[in-house]
């Protein structure tokens, strides 16, 4: 039993992509098997966060080989709790996509990819083998692939060649990276890897976690490697984007912090030195690239590299501490950065455009809507008591421990400005009157589903907020089991 | 034969990066295939290339002895694998991008991202580019 629990996150989300494939001619049919495809998912990454909660790890062995030399899912708590959040962003971007909030095109195959996805996804956070992990990138790389062209547009086309080339150049250095690995070390499996590791020669060990960082800073969008996300993301459809938004780059972090923090931890200092000014550089030029733009899916997509940059910080911080910061950012930072993007939708299709130049008026006609905009943003922002503010608290109060104070003081300065950004789309979209003095709401916009999805967002970004001490917890045990957690 | 082995990679990653770094999207692809080949080649070295006996274990004995490491073969098969369909995809894509498009030129390609008139304003979103609530999906794209 527990071997088919450890195997879910990949096996749940495979399923569902077949059967919707097999139901591509039935799209009714097709959209209950994708809905009942992801709450089976969201039910079995909850079980699975309850088994390990307590400190278990689950792990399945494909083929019974024994560890060191088959291929091993190993599920801790930071793995499970990534792989439930990737099963609650599934849930809350197909049900917004039942609405008609920026659908895009229908196509009979979308639905298997976004599954594919979330296949991958699920399957980078579970595996526990370097060369899997490769594997899973590339599958998530090649359904991505297929969920920007399928839309057909000209725009998309040329995002998604885009988006190839850089990731492909990516995943081919972090192959290159595992090959080198496995030359030095004769291991691929991470607790093979964990103790190998120590038997290194520190310059060795520099080299090589230096080129499989390289291509995990690409994956995650970090500074100066993230021209593939501003340059595609905002051609993708409302939902899918902000499931991409949520997810993607997040893999990269995670990659990075299992990398750095667990399995060659504590690496080189020199390492995390580098990766602390490379997070304070993601965090600036991204929120400056997102303080230009007008079009609501711009800014947000800066807005994702900046962030990236305090979940790197966090990793670059290291230690048990450090670790932990990483773990809650990450998993407020999914929840607030894809329901900005869906509320974004919303106002997509309440006012006829992104661009904010073009809209505006909508506390007129939609307070609510203002509210449930604030708070994802605020909570961006780190205004307490949302979860934003107990993320940067947990990071800023560990880098001040540490005696970082310009990593510090760019952080802080990165808040300001992501407020500005913020309260531009606020002011822009709900305060301001509609530039066209005929406007009026859509009368047939059926909003329900997208509504019920982003309410429920809020509320967890709420429930964290108000509630950390459960979440804090649950992140110090995950990095306490951790290979970083010895100073 | 390492080191033959790595100025081959060499080589062939300064090749790959020199064609991914061209204007001419073709190239790009080419390029990306070019670098792919050279990850093969070091995966493929990874395994150490010295003893050439095949990975069985004698009749009789219980462990191998010197035999080539069968490992990294298998890591290379996956590799090409994945990297052969990801180039086909990447022919289709480029070839359907210069047809919609109407060049091949990577610098002329703007439309994801075009290019700002105002010296401060970024350019407004394209009205045509919005998507239509409720639109049939294209034949195009469902053939």
């Amino acid at each position: 039993m527990s071997v088919w629990l450890a195997a879910s996150p990949v096996l749940v989300p495979l399923a569902t992509a077949l059967a919707t494939a097999l139901a591509y001619r039935h799209a009714r049919l097709q959209r209950l098997l994708s809905l009942a495809g992801i709450v089976a998912f969201f039910g079995t990454a909850l079980t699975l966060v309850a088994t390990v909660q307590g400190g278990e790890t689950l792990a399945v062995a494909f083929g019974s080989w024994p560890a060191p030399f088959g291929i091993e899912f190993r599920i801790d708590r930071l793995g499970a709790s990534l792989v439930l959040i990737t099963a609650l962003m599934g849930l809350a971007c197909l049900v917004f996509h039942e609405s008609d909030a920026d659908p895009g095109n229908r196509h009979p195959l979308l639905l298997p990819l976004v599954h594919g996805v979330l296949a991958g996804v699920a399957g980078a956070f579970a595996t526990a083998d370097l060369f899997n992990l490769y594997v899973w990138f590339e599958v998530m790389l090649i359904a991505a692939l297929g969920v920007f062209a399928i839309g057909g547009r000209r725009d998309q086309l040329d995002a998604s060649f885009k988006y190839l080339t850089l990731n492909l150049l990516g995943t081919l250095l972090l192959l290159i990276g595992v090959g080198a690995i496995y030359a030095a070390t004769g291991h691929l499996n991470y607790g093979a890897l964990a103790e190998a590791a120590a038997g290194l020669p520190p310059a060795l060990t520099t080299l090589l976690l230096t080129v499989l960082g390289l291509a995990f800073l690409v994956k995650a969008g970090a500074f100066p490697l993230f021209a593939w996300l501003p340059a595609s993301y905002h051609t993708l459809p409302g939902p899918i984007l902000a499931l991409f938004a949520g997810l993607l780059t997040k893999v990269g972090a995670y990659a990075v912090l299992r990398v750095v923090g667990d399995v060659f931890a504590p690496p080189p200092a020199v390492l995390l030195e580098a990766l602390g000014w490379i997070a304070a550089a993601t965090m600036l030029v991204g929120v400056l690239g997102a303080a230009y733009h007008w079009d609501i899916r711009r800014i947000l997509a800066f807005h994702i590299i900046s962030q990236i940059g305090y979940i790197l910080l966090a990793t670059a911080l290291a230690g048990e501490a450090g670790n932990a910061a990483t773990l809650f950012y990450t998993l407020h930072h999914i929840v607030v950065k894809a329901n900005l993007f869906l509320i974004g939708a919303i106002v997509w299709r309440l006012t006829g455009s992104y661009d904010l130049r073009r809209i505006g008026g909508l506390w007129q006609a939609r307070p609510w809507l203002g509210v449930l905009f604030a708070i994802p943003a605020l909570s961006l922002v780190g205004i307490p008591p949302l979860s934003g503010f107990w993320a940067k608290y947990l990071v800023l109060f560990e880098a001040i421990g540490q005696g970082r104070i310009v990593w510090t003081v760019v952080a802080l300065l990165v808040s300001v400005l992501t407020l500005y950004s913020m309260m531009k789309i606020w002011l822009e979209a709900f305060w301001r009157p509609h530039p066209d003095a005929g406007w009026t709401l859509p009368r047939d916009a059926r909003l329900a589903p997208a509504v019920a999805a982003t309410v429920g967002l809020a509320a967890i970004t709420l429930w964290i907020g108000t509630q950390p001490e459960a979440l804090i917890a649950y992140a110090r045990a995950a990095a306490a089991t951790m290979g970083g957690a010895a100073p | 034969m390492i080191a033959t082995i790595a100025l081959v990679v060499f080589v062939t990653v300064t090749v790959g990066v020199y064609l991914t770094l061209s204007r001419d999207l073709f190239r790009v692809v080419l390029g990306v295939a070019m670098v792919g080949s050279a990850a093969n080649l070091v995966l493929f070295a990874a395994g150490r290339l010295g003893p050439t006996a095949p990975a069985v274990v004698p009749v009789g004995q219980a462990a191998l002895a010197d035999a080539a490491n069968p490992l990294p073969q298998a890591l290379v098969l996956t590799a090409i694998v994945i990297g052969f369909a990801l180039v086909c995809f990447a022919l289709v894509l480029m070839l359907r991008l210069i047809r919609d498009a109407r060049t091949d030129d990577a610098l002329a390609l703007r439309d994801a991202e075009p290019v700002p008139t105002d010296p401060v304003k970024p350019p407004a979103t394209d009205p045509a580019f919005e998507p239509i609530a409720g639109a049939e999906p294209r034949r195009e794209a469902a053939r």
